[in-house]
């Protein structure tokens, strides 16, 4: 599905776009394409999902956002699509996720992100969230972090 | 922060035009100059609140692949723990968390096949049994944080 001129894009604008006033012509200049193509082709790789986004990745802790929650779940199999979907339309939820449960140590299915300027206010959002998803009869259970040991993006490498 | 600087914030994590002239058109969007723009989101790069100013690509269409897993660690043996895990390449950010299973962290590789191996790799060099989650469905949130 990605041809080779793909992934030289992929690759030449991972580290970031430049910032002047016709980015994609000059990434087209350093790859030997035109501009239009460029565009074409990024347009394309937007369409297709290859780019999910394209724009700023904020440092959520410089916007003051410092109390970071994962909360989970254990949802009914039956019930999850509906819930998972309802749960991703609320504004201060950042990812929503089905994932498999683990046993005894993990029931839950069904993992959320909130991120929220305090844990007082993360924990309002979450009693907002069950009281909008009607989630009070299911299990479950709240995952501040305490560290974040290490943080950044994946790194594709050119010719993979 | 000033804001002009929040509106820019809040409109880029929107999305960015692929256009002939993007800065100019998100900049009329904004009823600011296109060179003001430019000179703004270069600020907030320097200054460290934007991390990177470009494209979110999908690991999987792009063939690699990415899981959540965790880790039970022993609270005497949290540290060194977190030092095997965080030298291997593959993992992307690693989250201490309240819970008996306290350790998380993102594995991202290049192919599908690479996911399981390493995750022995990690089992062998801690002792330890790792709890691999990889995602099944992915609800649609569009990302964005008020600043």
């Amino acid at each position: 599905m990605l041809d080779p001129v793909d992934l030289q894009i992929i690759v030449a604008i991972q580290e970031g776009l430049p910032i002047v006033s016709r980015p994609y012509a000059l990434i087209a200049g350093q790859l030997g394409l035109d501009e239009v193509e460029l565009i074409q082709r990024l347009t394309r790789l937007k369409q297709q999902g290859v780019i999910k986004r394209l724009g700023v990745i904020v440092k959520h802790r410089r916007l003051g956002y410092v109390s970071n929650a994962m909360v989970v779940f254990d949802m009914p199999d039956t019930l999850v699509q509906q819930k998972g979907q309802q749960i991703s339309e609320q504004a201060f939820i950042n990812l929503c996720y089905l994932r498999p449960r683990k046993g005894e140590h993990w029931p839950y299915n069904l993992f959320c992100m909130i991120h929220g300027k305090s844990r007082t206010v993360v924990l309002q959002q979450l009693a907002e969230l069950i009281d909008r998803c009607a989630l009070k009869d299911y299990p479950y259970d709240i995952l501040f972090s305490q560290q974040c040991f290490k943080q950044r993006g994946a790194i594709y490498s050119p010719a993979s | 922060m000033d804001p002009i600087d929040r509106s820019i914030i809040n409109t880029l994590q929107q999305g960015f035009p692929i256009c002939t002239a993007p800065y100019k058109q998100v900049a009329e969007g904004l009823g600011i100059e296109e060179q003001e723009l430019l000179a703004r989101i270069k600020a907030l790069l320097d200054s460290g609140i934007l991390s990177r100013f470009g494209p979110m690509y999908h690991a999987e269409q792009m063939g690699g692949a990415l899981t959540l897993a965790a880790l039970k660690v022993p609270e005497t043996e949290f540290e060194h723990i977190a030092q095997i895990v965080n030298a291997f390449p593959e993992v992307a950010h690693n989250y201490a968390r309240d819970h008996t299973l306290n350790m998380w962290f993102v594995l991202a590789t290049e192919t599908p096949e690479q996911i399981m191996p390493l995750i022995s790799k990690i089992e062998a060099q801690t002792g330890l049994t790792v709890y691999n989650m990889p995602k099944i469905k992915e609800y649609f949130v569009g990302l964005k944080l008020q600043a």
